[in-house]
């Protein structure tokens, strides 16, 4: 068989090649690598720890049971817990962000021409980046599952080892849907301001619009109706209820679907538009 | 496809941006096997835009162009598959080593490792990187990056390969040690290359052929022997010591086309100087003349440039894009 027999006309050709050049350099630099484990270290110690919900419950009062009006609100008897399990789904949206920087950076320094110059498909070029940055939130979020356990995390009757890996599926499918949606935004985008721009504008309401530090059923109705529709809202239910909740899986399979719906249809979208949009 | 065939092929080719910006306006040309085919002008000019739709990252907006035979429209895949390109850029990533980085690139054209890792060797030899493949090309010099970028654009074993601006920002040693190694893989692979560039010595030093664009128009294309002679001829400067009028005897020599004095000088044009400045020294003392001052200048491509563009060659309005990337590169040149 004479070489050129043997080239791969595979669709899928590149896919880990590029995948793995944006992995190589996030863990050849020690520098980002560090940021990324002192980072989750601050949000728990300084948020988490700080809101310490039990304290403001007076103690004494008969009939009145800090710990149970805890418990009842937020599922389980310390805010921290609930806190950083919502934490383990939103350093997601931080490192998906990321993809969008990247991405920029690819084409301003021309990487991305010389790639799309290659017979690599068009939407593994995109999908190599939501794949990367997938990929590191998960190992993210077991770095905030470790330190929220030496800080003290209450594990619920619902926890199991496995557990741990279904919080691993559920980020990686978030993870793939947010980068999916922060890579289509930046598609075309040229200049380093507008991912920036975007993921200031976007992450505050992903954040406060979820059940990622407050529970939904207590907010006002508008903001229910907002944090139902967010798909971090059901990453974040379906992590506490692996980890830390006592009441039974319940809804799991419902938080499973909904994360897994909204990753491939933002895929899917980002899939179409790089057909149609990577080249200029 | 038979040898004669052209292996680029454009006609009437357009990009405009966003509606209103006319890139590249209505060009045409062809190039042939084995040929060194360079497109100069300015910045802003159309080069690049030009040369990023001959490999398919770009829409045209009108016209076609084929490349081996594949339209680069319908049949952009099989383009990208059978061309090489070396960007303006530095585009191998910093954190990998040189060997790394080559590996990448035959990963992107579906070239498996057990025949990737052998290319690579050989192409890091052929580019003289041999000794520095397990560096980080952070430590590369510009020149080094260079070669490294053409070393990727082999790994698919092209028959054509473009080179965009092949040494923006590199010192001139670097610069002719690059022509050297462009030069080889015409000789020595029968390659066929298009390159852009808005050097004048580099189109001159490099290119069989010439297509000199502005303005998104390719104003005139020929090989550079073709351009400079079609000026006219090289220029001859004669001074003597007599204020006599020698006009009508110059004239009369062989080669001869065109007299003029001007300060005391005679300006002599002729088609072939060497020869015409001899017989002219001879003419001279046999009328009894002594020469004080005699020079030959040949037409350089600046000339041509200048006869056929109406200007020097000048940066025209350029993206912001184009001038950071431009800029990013010239850094990283002179490391």
């Amino acid at each position: 068989m004479s070489e050129e027999n043997k080239i791969s006309r595979n669709r899928l050709h590149g896919l880990w090649a590029l995948t793995n050049r944006d992995l190589k350099k996030w863990y050849q630099n020690p520098i980002v690598f560090l940021i990324g484990i002192i980072q989750p270290i601050l949000w728990l110690a300084l948020l988490g720890k700080a809101m310490n919900m039990s304290s403001i419950i007076p103690a004494g009062i008969p009939g009145l049971n800090p710990s149970m009006i805890i418990a009842k609100t937020f599922g389980t008897p310390d805010y921290f817990s609930f806190m950083a399990m919502g934490m383990v789904a939103f350093t997601t949206v931080f490192t998906s962000a990321f993809v969008g920087i990247s991405l920029v950076f690819d084409r301003r320094l021309g990487f991305m021409n010389k790639v799309l110059s290659t017979p690599v498909s068009r939407s593994v070029i995109l999908i190599s980046k939501v794949i990367s940055a997938s990929i590191r939130s998960v190992f993210q979020a077991a770095i905030v599952m470790v330190i929220a356990y030496i800080m003290e995390l209450r594990l619920g009757t619902n926890f199991s080892v496995f557990s741990v890996f279904g919080v691993f599926a559920m980020v990686f499918l978030i993870g793939f849907g947010l980068s999916s949606l922060f890579t289509s935004i930046t598609l075309r985008t040229t200049r380093m301001e507008t991912p920036q721009a975007i993921f200031n504008l976007v992450t505050l309401p992903l954040m406060f619009a979820s059940s990622a530090y407050f529970p939904i059923q207590n907010m006002p109705w508008w903001l229910q109706d907002i944090a139902n529709v967010n798909p971090i809202s059901y990453t974040i239910d379906g992590v506490r209820r692996l980890m830390i909740f006592s009441d039974g899986y319940g809804p799991l399979l419902k938080d499973f679907a909904f994360v897994g719906l909204f990753a491939v249809v933002v895929t899917g979208i980002c899939i179409v538009l790089s057909w149609r949009y990577l080249n200029k | 496809m038979s040898e004669n065939e052209d292996i680029i092929k454009v006609e009437g080719l357009t990009k405009i941006f966003n509606h209103s910006l006319v890139a590249v306006d209505h060009i045409d040309f062809s190039v042939k096997q084995g040929e060194i085919f360079g497109f100069l002008g300015p910045n802003g000019a159309g080069k690049t835009t030009t040369i990023g739709m001959l490999i398919t990252i770009l829409k045209p907006t009108e016209g076609a162009a084929s490349v081996l035979g594949n339209d680069i429209a319908k049949q952009s895949l099989e383009v990208r598959r059978s061309i090489g390109v070396v960007p303006q850029e530095y585009t191998a990533d910093e954190d990998l080593t040189g060997y790394e980085n080559i590996l990448l690139c035959a990963d992107l054209y579906g070239i498996p490792r057990s025949i990737s890792k052998k290319r690579a060797l050989d192409l890091l030899k052929l580019v003289e990187l041999t000794d520095f493949k397990d560096k980080r090309v952070q430590t590369y010099s510009g020149g080094m990056r260079r070669r490294l970028e053409l070393a990727c654009g082999l790994i698919n074993r092209p028959r054509v390969l473009f080179l965009d601006e092949p040494t923006l920002g590199l010192d001139v040693q670097t610069r002719e040690a690059t022509w050297n190694y462009v030069k080889t893989l015409k000789k020595e692979f029968g390659m066929t290359l298009f390159l852009t560039t808005h050097y004048l010595e580099e189109a001159d030093a490099l290119c069989d052929r010439i297509a000199i664009i502005d303005h998104g128009k390719i104003v005139v294309i020929g090989t550079p022997t073709d351009l400079k002679d079609s000026l006219g001829g090289d220029i001859i400067t004669v001074a003597i010591q007599k204020d006599v009028d020698i006009t009508d005897l110059i004239s009369r020599i062989e080669h001869v086309k065109e007299v003029k004095k001007e300060n005391g000088s005679y300006f002599i044009k002729s088609a072939n100087g060497e020869i015409t400045a001899p017989l002219i020294i001879e003419a001279l003392r046999k009328g009894g003349q002594v020469v004080t001052k005699l020079s030959l200048t040949k037409p350089t491509l600046n000339e041509v440039y200048l006869q056929y563009t109406g200007k020097s060659m000048r940066d025209a309005e350029e993206s912001r894009e184009n001038v950071f990337r431009q800029r990013m590169t010239m850094q990283r040149a002179r490391r």
